[in-house]
């Protein structure tokens, strides 16, 4: 199952390689990892897109407990959770394809954000379904690149993460 | 007043009252060195090898409680000790490794024996530090020693480059330290150690299964007291030999792929097993598919909670240090109405009886070649069961945890989750140097032994008197046993050539040593290697055994507890 793990680490050289690390000397899949300092400097927010069994989640979250940078982890997906990705993505826009590119953009409330007389650059926000859909709904050959950040995710209500 | 990062250094582990700092000199720690030249707080234990240096700081750990501590230079200092780090984590041994590091302009420049110690470390230790101010320095190795030795042990390593050592700042070792990233849990929950103590109360088969967590956390009293309280069997795993005592009628030996028949075919057949400081690892409970075959309910007590539920399932988890769990539980025990079944138990224990009437250790006692089981037995009897013993690693690692009946805890010192070859000698140092006037041998093989012979050197300088104890069969011997098993007897590059005279070799080094040919001889050769007159030397004994002998019961790996090849 897909699941997504958010954790607040200290701010300290390594702390990601010490994530990363653990992922791949265990064996566990990492889909996207996103990580900032949060409004606080000393400490780093970091999300987590990772599958496998319940027992795996557990492992995973009980080593990422364990490691001494990190302050909280928590599995937003046991609750009522937001996510969001951002997207960048420069497609072909010549000819008709220049209209039909600003309308789906459009559609999927992108923005675009570059323009050259020969290509777009649209950013989108969503959940990476919903970028799925849009790459999706695109004509390949008019993609010229994509770059994505990886899922950031954040309670609902009164679920907060804190130190 | 200002001192410089050197004198901060050693202030700071003179502050952490450390007793010896084993380690190695090179260009990146010179200024420590110099300043270990100047003071006398701590003794300093020149080693030929740096992978010496942390063993022994990490035997010195083991049979003490206290944190280790080792120095090494940086590059092929820092590498050198890796494999001792790792050894150190395997088995959760508290220790404080100091490396060298480059000047800090120099680092990623691949500068004259840089190497990025921290990102080679950091999958086999608790936690490593590269300080890079001066002033964090004194904080960073204050963390060091709580992290090291707090929740569950473990090595850290605190890189200083060159420059640090030099530059100076206000030094203040501060008192105490807090982080709100590491918390350590002690007290189990309640609700759940009350579960638990139901269980126990209702077990029809029970089984008590106590890990190296016994050990490390000093609760052999605790873990002894709950076991003769309820009257139940006790198996211990290799790193929890003397947690409970292997006299005692309850205990069953240790348990695993050289368990016992009786340990391994008690814990299959359980109805309630209490595991306690121990984490059920491939080596101890085989295949779990094969453990689920039998139905019984676990309780697991452990002080890291990614220990649970890692490889088995568990119906009580509690997480919590080993100590005050136990006297928790022996105190609700005590205070409740209720009593194990008597008549259930007593079937039980005849049942385990009747298991080890099956005299899994047997061997050939007539043999007119020496058997590595006879050595051991006659080791036990001439030092009364009262020396430590370290080992290295393979057939005599498992005869010797299997025929030194260890009464008392941090008596049996090995690399257990690693599996070392060349732990046992520089262990052995460090537990000489903490207990001068106790027996020490170190029991070994002819393969484990050349993995760090360099060591009798640094024997000879410190005066350590230790004895080793060679089982030497002229063979890597656990790998012949299984090439004969599982590879239709080719012995690929096991057998060990062209080995040295270690008798001469020993006394080349300045030591004393014998060879023992007949069985006859071996209670003599002991008993001279512990007598009075030898009490100041180092003795090497070279035994010479049986090529062929195999380590039973043996588990195959991928099989289950109850498959054990029997003798």
């Amino acid at each position: 199952m897909r699941h997504i793990i958010s954790l607040l680490m200290e701010n300290e050289a390594g702390a990601l390689s010490r994530v990363a690390g653990l992922f791949s000397a265990r064996g566990y899949n990492i889909e996207s990892l996103t990580v900032a300092p949060t409004e606080d400097a000393t400490l780093s927010r970091m999300t987590i897109v990772t599958r496998g069994s319940d027992e795996i989640i557990e492992q995973i979250t009980k080593q990422l407990n364990k490691l001494v940078d990190t302050v909280r982890v928590v599995d937003l997906s046991d609750g009522g959770h937001i996510e969001r990705e951002l997207m960048l993505v420069k497609v072909r826009a010549e000819g008709i394809l220049r209209e039909e590119m600003k309308r789906m953009s459009d559609i999927f409330r992108g923005r675009i954000i570059d323009v050259t007389d020969k290509t777009y650059t649209i950013e989108m926000t969503g959940a990476g379904h919903k970028l799925d859909a849009f790459l999706g709904a695109l004509d390949k050959s008019a993609i010229l690149e994509t770059v994505r950040t990886g899922a950031s995710g954040i309670g609902r209500g009164d679920r907060i993460l804190k130190s | 007043m200002e001192l410089t990062g050197a004198e901060i250094t050693v202030r700071c582990l003179a502050e952490e009252n450390v007793e010896y700092v084993f380690g190695y000199p090179g260009g990146a720690v010179l200024n420590i060195y110099d300043e270990i030249y100047k003071q006398d707080k701590f003794k300093h234990v020149l080693v030929r090898h740096e992978q010496a240096a942390v063993h022994a700081a990490d035997g010195y750990a083991r049979a003490t409680g206290r944190t280790g501590v080792a120095l090494v230079t940086s590059g092929p200092g820092a590498t050198n000790a890796v494999t001792g780090i790792a050894t150190a984590y395997m088995d959760s041994i508290p220790m404080v490794v100091i490396s060298g590091q480059v000047p800090t302009p120099a680092i990623g420049m691949d500068a004259f024996q840089e190497v990025d110690t921290v990102g080679i470390t950091r999958p086999c230790v608790k936690h490593n530090f590269l300080v890079k101010d001066i002033r964090d320095l004194a904080s960073t190795i204050k963390k060091a020693f709580y992290i090291a030795s707090t929740g569950r042990p473990g090595p850290v390593l605190v890189d200083i480059p060159k420059d640090v050592t030099q530059f100076r700042a206000e030094f203040e070792y501060p008192r105490n330290i807090s982080l709100r990233s590491y918390n350590p849990v002690t007290k189990g929950h309640s609700g759940q150690i009350k579960r638990a103590v139901q269980m126990l109360l209702s077990a029809k088969r029970p089984m008590i299964y106590a890990g190296g967590g016994v050990i490390l956390s000093d609760a052999a009293k605790q873990l002894t007291e709950l076991a003769r309280l309820l009257g139940f069997p006790c198996t211990n795993t290799l790193m929890g030999l003397g947690g409970f005592p292997a006299s005692d009628p309850l205990s069953v030996g240790m348990l695993g792929m050289h368990g016992t028949y009786e340990a391994n075919m008690a814990v299959h057949h359980s109805d309630v097993l209490i595991a306690i400081g121990a984490r059920f690892d491939d080596r101890v409970i085989g295949n779990p598919e094969h453990f689920y075959q039998e139905e019984r309910q676990i309780i697991h007590i452990d002080i890291d909670p990614s220990s649970i539920s890692k490889r088995v399932r568990v119906d009580v988890p509690i997480v919590g240090n080993v100590p005050e769990v136990l006297t928790e539980m022996i105190k609700l025990i005590k205070a409740s109405k209720e009593k194990p079944d008597q008549a259930a138990l007593k079937t039980w224990l005849t049942q385990i009886e009747l298991w080890r009437s099956r005299d899994c250790l047997k061997y050939d006692r007539s043999s007119d070649i020496i058997k590595p089981q006879f050595v051991l037995e006659k080791l036990h009897e001439v030092t009364k069961g009262d020396a430590f013993v370290t080992s290295d690693v393979g057939q005599h690692q498992m005869w010797a945890a299997q025929f030194y009946k260890f009464d008392k805890p941090r008596r049996w010192i090995n690399s257990g989750g690693l599996g070392t070859m060349g732990f046992g000698l520089p262990a052995a140092m460090g537990v000489q140097l903490a207990h001068p006037d106790a027996m020490v041998a170190c029991v070994t093989g002819e393969g484990s032994i050349q993995m760090n012979i360099q060591e009798l050197a640094t024997c000879k300088q410190f005066n350590i008197p230790l004895k080793i104890i060679l089982l030497n069969n002229r063979y890597l011997g656990m790998v012949r046993q299984w090439q004969e098993f599982f590879y239709g007897e080719r012995y690929a590059e096991s057998y060990m050539d062209t080995l040295p005279d270690f008798v001469k070799l020993a006394e080349a080094y300045g030591h004393a040593g014998r060879r023992i040919d007949n069985p006859a001889e071996v209670e003599d050769a002991l008993k001279w290697a512990f007598s009075a007159e030898m009490k100041e030397k180092l003795v090497f004994l070279d035994f010479r055994t049986d090529q062929t002998e195999n380590v039973y019961p043996m588990i195959p790996g991928g099989k289950g507890l109850s498959e054990m090849i029997l003798v």
